[in-house]
């Protein structure tokens, strides 16, 4: 067992953890966290998609001991009280989700490709960038739609808070 | 009440919870002191089990049990069942070998079922896993469907002689044979409709719960039909009474089939529970599902179409084999016979028709209903025929099709069905508008120029949904009836509780259920709760499969509803002293004809509870009633999908360049929705036919068994779509819906194909055409057009 001190969604949260704890198993078993997904065991499908220190990452392939601390925010911390964030508003307003099972990694994914691209997003750049993502619902459709609306929408919450 | 009730594109109740977080599947459930289920699974294709020991397992750190076949049979649980009689053509019954949950003597698949270990831990269940002996007897694997009958091959149940489960057949074959004989042209095609892995984003999970102070079973199962799997388990497995047996089916991350079936690890959860009296969890690995949620499709057909010399089709003819995996998963026997050869009348006027289907043993996973189950390969052999044949005899394939299709209703095909509406003449039309078909030539000119190859490719396909008439499908081999309920409660204050036996795994009947409930009594949708997925609320369903929950589940809803407005106007009448027969129902406002009376629906409601304006003797108190609905007839949805794409010969690379759905799935109560099945359904088509690839070597390792070695269709693999609708109300049910869910993985394939074919000028490419397999069949096409 090691010492374990992060911050998550913005609360600090110490634990002692197994020195094998992924981050997903960390989020989900001792926090409780269950926002975050476990879609597969090869790093390939994105439900587990979380923010390490701002940036987003497959939290099946982090070891929580690497996370000493880390800021990480998940899922259940991207909202501000009951004000969705603009990607979650974007993804209900466009039905980006159906099951609901990779939307947790899909919005997480999508504020990260906003992050780092803009708000000037073409549907070339969204697909190509999604491709840490799987699917089985949506046909991704209306996931593009939705990541081109919460881009302009998180753009315009930047210009407006600033 | 528009903006809510039947035809409105509302926000869906669902999302806030999974939008936030807060969805409860299967594995975000743990129940207090569980413990963790680990299967040891087969390495091998096909062995005899000569010995298993346990004895370093259970000895291992945490270990509470493990257990074998024996165990479970020392118990007396009943092995795992298939749902559906299929008769062969000389009238004898399949022959269907033994199914245990846990293997019994014979693994028969990599990934069969040998042991559980329940421990502590996951990873003590994982260590311990690890330990148990197993002496195999390894025997030849069975793998090729086509070969798998033939003298000489392993046999893998000692019931099945030859690897043969049924020689079904349907149709007139003597009639089928004189068309033939008089035919001026003839098309055939060989045709392999490939293995898929359904592959839904939450792998499946299970809880077994024992209450021994109760003697109650609670299973939480990743199930698209708990009710269903409460029966199987407790009628034919011997679980427990139903009264004992509780199953919960939560959120759940999607099925498309995979998660109709009731399958071993949840029947030896809910044992194991009582057994090691602990809750006890399972929740697959990627790899687990792979190898062990049933597969789909998996079929090597030869198909005819004869025709006149005008180009009247006078005949179809094809012969299968359906690769049933293993053993029989519970409804692998119906879907290459009766959700497939019904279909082979596409949407055309065929006067014969004629179908043989083999179900075959392989030494493989079991392979079952997935999206479209039947339905898909149906229209991929009629639609890859109707192409080709146009093809051949130098017509227009739009034309064509046009020619043949059936053009009155209601039309009985040769292969069973009724259809009861359509207009498929008016989909064609809309999609070639929207795909700019006028326009293709100046297009493929264009993309010659760059050395591209481009080609369009149409499939006019047919679906039978909202399965089924229960007289109908009991009469072919159903084992249960194929109804749906609904119960409405309304609460005094005019709030409304919906129980629906359907189950919802992202198509969104939280949101859509409440809509025809408002279109019917009038109440907001905000004001109504659907409860789904809990046995114990529930009475009874049969759940969410083969697009039934709008035609068949909604429709039990309807009926309800009705029921509840005429209890309604009993309580009202009498609360306003006015004649029974004069009270109507409005916009949600009983209203005294010809008086200026009226209550709300929540006001009626109030007054039904309090009793306290009529006479008990006359009127009972409360507001709740129930209807189980049964279908008098199949659905028959339609529509027109194209294909345009773009090769570059150089490299194999196909690109999508547009997609054009125009689809008649009758009334929509939700377009919205209905649009975003129809997204998934295409992704998934197109899935099988340029990415999604089953392979299996000669001893029956799975080779594609992780998203490292399986293609799933990815963002970038597909294009944006260009959806639209027609509408033909459907005459069979109340509301004229008729179910979307599998259009798209229906239409998709064929489209795809024929727009590839179209592209090589050569028919000689087989699905998944990969780019790998499209650089080689270009290669072909140069050649071709070099020699000419
Ligand atoms: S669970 Fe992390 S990528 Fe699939
Ligand atoms: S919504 Fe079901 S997997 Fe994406």
């Amino acid at each position: 067992m090691i010492k374990l001190s992060l911050t998550v969604n913005g609360r600090r949260v110490t634990a002692d953890i197994d020195p094998r704890t992924l981050l997903v198993d960390f989020l989900r078993s001792n926090l409780r966290l269950t926002g975050t997904h476990v879609g597969c065991d090869t790093s390939q499908c994105g439900a587990c998609t979380v923010h390490l220190n701002g940036q987003s990452v497959k939290s099946c392939a982090v070891l929580a001991a690497s996370c000493e601390g880390a800021e990480v925010v998940t899922i259940e911390g991207l909202a501000t009280g009951t004000t969705l964030h603009p990607m979650q508003e974007a993804f209900r307003e466009h039905h980006a989700l159906q099951c609901g099972f990779c939307t947790p990694g899909m919005i997480m994914a999508g504020v990260d490709i906003v992050n780092r691209h803009g708000a000037k997003l073409d549907e070339a750049t969204i697909r190509k960038e999604l491709e840490g993502n799987l699917c089985r619902c949506t046909g991704y459709h209306n996931i593009v739609r939705a990541i081109e609306t919460g881009a302009a929408a998180m753009a315009g919450a930047k210009v407006a808070a600033e | 009440m528009t903006d809510q009730g039947i035809g409105a594109s509302v926000k869906r109740k669902e999302d806030l919870r999974f939008i936030t977080g807060k969805g409860q599947y299967v594995d975000d459930i743990n129940r207090h002191g569980q413990a963790y289920a680990v299967f040891a699974r087969s390495p091998v294709a096909h062995a005899t089990i000569n010995n298993i020991d346990v004895s370093e397992a259970l000895a291992s750190p945490g270990v509470l049990g493990v257990y074998t076949g024996a165990d479970l049979a020392a118990d007396k649980i009943g092995g795992l069942i298939c749902g559906w009689m299929i008769h062969s053509k000389d009238g004898s019954p399949m022959k269907a070998g033994a199914h245990p949950a846990l293997a019994q003597g014979k693994v028969r698949y990599v990934g069969d079922h040998v042991a559980v270990v329940i421990a502590e831990t996951l990873d003590q269940a994982k260590d311990a896993a690890g330990l148990i002996q197993v002496d195999y007897g390894e025997l030849p694997a069975v793998v090729d469907v086509a070969s798998a009958q033939a003298a000489g091959k392993a046999q893998i149940h000692d019931e099945a002689p030859g690897n043969t489960v049924y020689q079904w057949h349907l149709g007139d074959k003597d009639a089928v044979d004189a068309a033939f004989s008089k035919a001026a042209h003839v098309t055939k095609l060989d045709i392999v409709n490939n293995r898929l892995v359904p592959n839904a984003m939450e792998p499946r999970a299970a809880i077994g719960d024992y209450d021994a102070g109760q003697d109650q079973f609670t299973l939480y199962t990743t199930s698209q039909n708990p009710h269903v799997a409460r029966l199987v388990l407790s009628a034919f497995i011997g679980i427990a009474p139903e009264n004992k047996l509780r199953v919960i089916a939560p959120d759940v991350g999607g099925g498309f089939g995979s998660k109709i079936f009731i399958y071993a690890e949840e029947t030896v959860c809910i044992w194991a529970a009582k057994k090691v009296g602990r809750p006890v969890k399972w929740v697959a690995e990627r790899t687990e599902a792979f190898l062990a949620d049933a597969h789909g499709r998996d079929h090597v057909t030869t198909a005819e179409l004869a025709m006149d010399v005008s180009g009247k089709i006078l005949a179809l003819r094809a012969s299968t084999k359906a690769n049933l995996g293993a053993y029989l998963s519970t409804f692998a026997s119906s879907v290459p016979t009766y959700l497939y050869a019904p279909l082979l009348s596409g949407q055309y006027d065929i006067p014969a028709i004629y179908c043989e289907v083999d179900g075959v043993y392989t030494t493989t996973t079991p392979v079952d209903a997935y999206r479209g189950a039947g339905r898909p390969e149906a229209t991929f052999v009629v639609e890859r025929l109707i192409e080709v044949a146009a093809r051949e005899t130098g017509r227009d394939p739009a034309e064509f099709r046009r020619m043949n299709f059936i053009k009155s209703f209601p039309h009985q095909t040769p292969v069973i069905m009724a259809y009861d509406a359509g207009n498929y003449g008016a989909s064609l039309d809309k999609a070639l508008e929207m795909a700019d078909y006028k326009g293709l030539a100046a297009r493929k000119a264009e993309s010659a120029k760059k050395g591209k190859l481009r080609g369009l490719g149409f499939s006019a396909y047919i679906e039978a949904c909202g399965i089924a008439p229960s007289r109908a499908v009991g009469s072919l081999g159903a084992g249960v009836g194929l109804w749906e309920s609904a119960e409405i409660r309304v609460n005094p204050v005019g709030t409304i509780e919906v129980l629906t036996g359907s189950h919802s795994h992202g198509q969104g009947h939280e949101t859509t259920f409440a809509q025809v409930i408002a279109s019917k009594l009038g109440v907001p949708i905000e004001q109504v709760s659907i409860v789904h997925g809990d046995t114990d609320k529930v009475q009874m369903g049969m759940g969410t499969y083969g697009s039934r929950s709008g035609a068949v589940g909604a429709s039990a809803i309807v009926k309800a509803s009705e029921k509840i407005i005429a209890k309604g106007k009993r309580v009202a009448a009498a609360c306003m002293e006015v004649p029974e027969d004069s009270v109507d129902f409005e916009n949600g406002e009983f209203l005294g004809r010809g008086t200026n009376k009226k209550m709300t629906f929540g006001e009626v409601a109030l007054q039904a509870y309090v009793a306290h304006k009529f006479d008990p003797e006359v009127i009972e108190p409360g507001l709740k009633e129930g209807s189980f609905y049964d279908p008098k007839n199949f659905t028959f949805p339609s529509g027109v999908h194209i294909a345009e794409i773009e090769i570059d010969p150089e490299t194999g690379h196909t690109r999508i360049d547009r997609w054009t759905a125009v689809d008649d799935f009758g009334i929509l109560i939700n377009p919205m929705i209905v649009e975003g099945q129809v997204h998934g359904g295409i992704a998934q088509g197109v899935g099988q036919a340029m990415l999604e690839h089953t392979v299996y070597d000669e001893n029956g390792q799975l080779i594609t068994g992780s998203f490292m070695d399986y293609t799933m269709p990815r963002a970038d693999d597909l294009p944006s779509y260009n959806v639209a609708m027609t509408t033909t109300p459907c005459p069979s049910n109340p509301l004229g819906v008729k179910g979307c869910g599998e259009a798209g993985a229906i239409a998709a394939p064929p489209a795809l194909i024929n727009a590839i074919t179209d592209a090589l000028g050569h028919e000689d490419i087989a699905m998944p055409a990969t780019p790998q397999a499209v650089w080689r069949a270009a290669q072909k096409s140069a050649r071709k057009m070099a020699a000419e």
